[in-house]
């Protein structure tokens, strides 16, 4: 869909310089969009995709550069002064109220008023049309008058785009609006953009899924180490070319693909971890898994199937209602995550950022942290011991930072997530349960995250994987188990295809 | 330098010296030392001394704070402690064959030892009700705050209890190696609570219950047992202030020991730079931040602010203390003064 540019850009950003202490996050960076496209910003984590969206919009302003809006230079110093511009933004996480109706999220801070200074009470019902109106043009028919937390994530992304919208927007920037829908909310998502698009609106698309890049965008823009590799029209720059761009060296975009084999010993051996009829009211419904050491059992289903709330019941976040958890062969009761700790599990939680890193400590205190909490409070590992380990780890998984000392709310996503994974491999854990371990983390992170943990499973250790890509559950499992509205509905053996697991989601297998 | 112009104390010290240059200003016998009866003698040793027990008090808020908490049953508990400490021992001079001694109610020990255990249970109450109940850590220990007095009030019978028994009175006005015997135990407090959050995990652990509890839980810290002991410990601090103000004063007065204290312990812990946000926090920032409370309530009094707004005095001092420690308002300053000049 890649149609002829106008003269001139809607939007023009030019050598773009951004420091934060003695780091460049931006050095000379230049971005031009146009009305009508929608254009796609690319990189590896910390590459500088976030810090250039947090410039544009007013965030952090530029230490050096020039703006220009359909020709004019301007100056966007604050997120208010940017959104008068016409510049929305949605980001990664929808930052709503939750509580809050639909209609007041949209029209927060600019309520209609009734009366004809507009200094009277707040137009509830104007306020209500209007944002009807908004989501129709979403293809959305949903009571704007219910609180945004009734809805799925996917009606809230659907939400924050219609509040960026509101404001008239000229250019709308996306920061990995699809990371937490699944395909068919993707698809709306997209009829949607293409139709903003075709209405003449900027777009500025940031995300991890190269697949999705090709089935929107028309130009794309490649950052690496926070300077500029290149602007290219997307029909020209094929897959292979777009990850050496943004990688910096050749690489196939399938390594790894290999399926694993089944694990012949531990299908014999007995298992490490056996459950019979775990469940939790409204969680999980009863159901038998059994995971043998040296094993990568898949947990392949929706949003929503009850993967992660399975993780949590493993783990003794939740408790179970009924049934029983073997560990080696021995009943046991986990009920605490220092409990399950104990007998050597790990998780590694989906939410990166509300259970996963602790921000202001830092990356060697965040590695050291469940190895300490397991040894209790005495004796304390040493500096020098926590230095040591957290260097081993930095070194071993490429976690990208300044120095161990770092706090780690500092770094790039990835390598937050990696950090986190190193929390766990520092407790030697003899099952790791990682839910989303590649959720917003690049191409290269991710097969570094994989890779490690294929490693790590041929030396013994068991791993339960959840993500929603299912090519990767596919990828790296043993096995695969399919859950579905709360339930277990089959298993499949290493080398099923990503269709089968689909069918025996949609209960067509 | 820069690690000196970086150093988190750097603002809280500066502050300190600030009040007593003032002080010495004011009052030109401010540093003056005397050796009077066996020991130190002098505004600056007046301050210290009455500086311990609030220095106690803000020891255990700081964890608590650290913990993303808030104990404003402090105040309470100091009342409770110093009464049961107050009536246990109580006291009469007898005079026994021409000499004269001083009989306690119960052994001393155990009056304190009870009154430390009160103290704990009120901590443990609080933090029950925070951590495992749920409760908002300021209306979980606001329920004290109101029941504490009352239930101080009770143990004294309403009355203002006097004690008679000369070992007790060393605790708040004795002095050891020349300096304030109160002195003594805020630091031996400090040296073992330093000890215990760096030598063990638990800094560590407090500061990742701080920053994000839930995280914290996902890694295995036992994060409802630490909250439980932090309050617990916050309420044995200020078991031990109760029983310094007590036996400062001979006496122990449920309405009004240790009255407003928790707001003091409160003001301590943020004048020495630990957010109340929780995580990081300073142990001796927080000593800082006590003398410069009592610093600076000592000028107010020295100076000859009269009675009536000598409060007005306190809290527009505090505002400006406030104002000069954050960064935030530093910049802005800067920019004033430098930027706005500059011909545009």
């Amino acid at each position: 869909m890649s149609q002829k540019p106008p003269e001139i850009p809607v939007l023009e950003l030019s050598g773009i310089a951004k420091q934060f202490g003695g780091t460049h996050a931006l050095r000379g960076v230049n971005l031009r969009l146009f009305s009508g496209e929608v254009h796609a910003l690319m990189g590896q984590n910390g590459a500088g995709k976030s810090t250039l969206i947090k410039v544009l919009t007013g965030v952090h302003p530029a230490d050096a550069g020039e703006f220009r809006l359909s020709g004019q230079a301007i100056h966007a110093e604050t997120p208010i002064a940017a959104q008068n511009l016409g510049i929305s933004t949605v980001y990664q996480e929808v930052n709503l109220c939750a509580n809050l109706s639909v209609a007041e999220n949209i029209y927060a801070g600019r309520y209609p008023r009734h009366g004809a200074a507009k200094l009277w009470s707040i137009d509830w019902s104007r306020m209500q049309a209007d944002a009807r109106d908004l989501l129709k043009r979403l293809n959305l028919d949903i009571d704007v008058g219910q609180p945004l937390d009734r809805y799925s994530v996917a009606v809230q992304q659907m939400v924050a785009i219609a509040r960026g919208l509101s404001i008239s927007a000229k250019v709308l920037i996306l920061d990995e609006p699809t990371s937490s829908l699944d395909d068919d909310e993707v698809e709306r998502l997209f009829a949607v953009l293409r139709q903003l698009r075709d209405d003449g609106l900027a777009i500025l698309f940031v995300t991890h899924f190269l697949d999705q890049v090709y089935a929107l965008c028309d130009r794309i823009t490649v950052l690496r180490n926070g300077e500029l590799v290149g602007e290219y029209p997307a029909a020209q720059l094929g897959h292979s070319a777009l990850i050496s761009a943004m990688v910096g060296r050749e690489m196939d975009a399938t390594a790894g693909a290999v399926a694993r084999p089944p694990n012949s010993v531990g299908a014999q051996a007995n298992a490490l971890l056996q459950l019979d009829g775990i469940a939790r009211r409204g969680h999980v419904k009863p159901l038998q898994l059994s995971i043998h050491a040296g094993e990568v059992v898949g947990l392949g289903g929706l949003l929503g199937s009850g993967r992660t709330e399975l993780a949590r019941l493993i783990f003794g976040l939740d408790r179970s209602d009924s049934g029983s958890v073997h560990l080696r062969g021995e009943k046991v009761q986990i009920d605490s995550p220092a409990k399950a700790i104990r007998l050597g599990i790990g998780l590694c939680p989906e939410d990166r950022k509300a259970d996963g890193i602790i921000a202001e400590l830092s990356v060697r205190e965040n590695i050291a942290l469940a190895l300490q909490a397991r040894q209790g409070l005495w004796p304390a590992l040493s500096k020098a011991r926590q230095t040591e380990l957290a260097a081993h780890y930095v070194k071993t998984l490429g976690i990208k930072t300044a120095s161990v000392e770092t706090p780690i709310g500092q770094l790039s996503g990835g390598n937050q997530q990696k950090a986190v994974l190193a929390r766990w491999l520092a407790t030697t854990p003899c099952l790791l349960i990682l839910d989303e371990p590649t959720r917003g983390v690049d191409i290269a992170a991710k097969q570094e995250i994989m890779n490690e943990i294929l490693a790590l499973a041929d030396q013994g250790m068991a791993v339960l994987f959840i993500s929603s890509e299912m090519e990767e559950v596919v990828r790296v499992s043993n096995r695969i188990v399919v859950l579905r509205d709360r339930a277990k509905v089959g298993e499949l053996p290493a080398g099923s295809d990503d269709h089968a697991v689909y069918a025996l989601i949609a209960g067509t297998a | 330098m820069r690690r000196i112009r970086n150093h988190p104390l750097l603002w809280p010290v500066l502050t300190l010296l600030l009040i007593l240059v003032v002080n010495a200003t004011l009052n030109p016998g401010f540093w003056k030392l005397q050796w009077r009866d066996g020991h130190l003698y002098g505004s600056v040793i007046d301050i210290l001394n009455r500086a311990a027990p609030l220095m106690l008090v803000s020891l255990g808020m700081t964890l608590v704070i650290a913990t993303r908490g808030i104990d404003i049953s402090v105040g309470a508990v100091v009342a409770i402690s110093a009464s049961v400490a107050a009536l246990m021992i109580g006291g009469t001079l007898v005079i026994h064959d021409g000499v004269p001694s001083y009989v306690s109610r119960y052994p001393m020990p155990l009056a304190i030892g009870c009154a430390l255990l009160v103290a704990v249970v009120c901590g443990l109450w609080n933090g029950l009700l925070v951590a495992k109940i749920g409760l908002q850590p300021i209306i979980a220990t606001l329920i004290l705050m109101v029941a504490g007095r009352g239930i101080a009030q009770l143990v004294t019978g309403g009355q203002i209890v006097t004690v008679y028994y000369a070992p007790y009175f060393y605790m708040g006005n004795g002095y050891l190696w020349g300096l304030p015997f109160a002195l003594f135990i805020a630091l031996a407090v400090y040296v073992l609570l330093y000890c215990a959050v760096s030598h063990t995990a638990l800094g560590l652990f407090i500061q990742a219950i701080g920053i994000n509890p839930s995280a914290a839980r996902l890694a295995g810290v036992k994060q409802r047992l630490i909250s439980v002991c932090v309050y617990a410990f916050c309420g044995l601090t200020a078991g031990i202030a109760g029983l310094i103000i007590s036996s400062n004063v001979k006496s122990a007065d449920g309405n009004n020991a240790g009255n407003l204290m928790e707001l003091d312990a409160i003001l301590a812990v943020t004048l020495g730079g630990t957010l109340l946000t929780g995580g990081r926090f300073s142990l001796a920032g927080s000593l800082i931040g006590a003398l410069i409370i009592q610093a600076l309530t000592s000028t107010i009094y020295s100076i000859g602010v009269p009675p009536e707004i000598n409060l007005v005095v306190k809290a527009s001092v505090v505002f400006v203390v406030m104002l000069m420690q954050s960064a935030e308002f530093r910049r802005t300053l800067h920019t004033w003064v430098f930027v706005r000049r500059s011909p545009l």
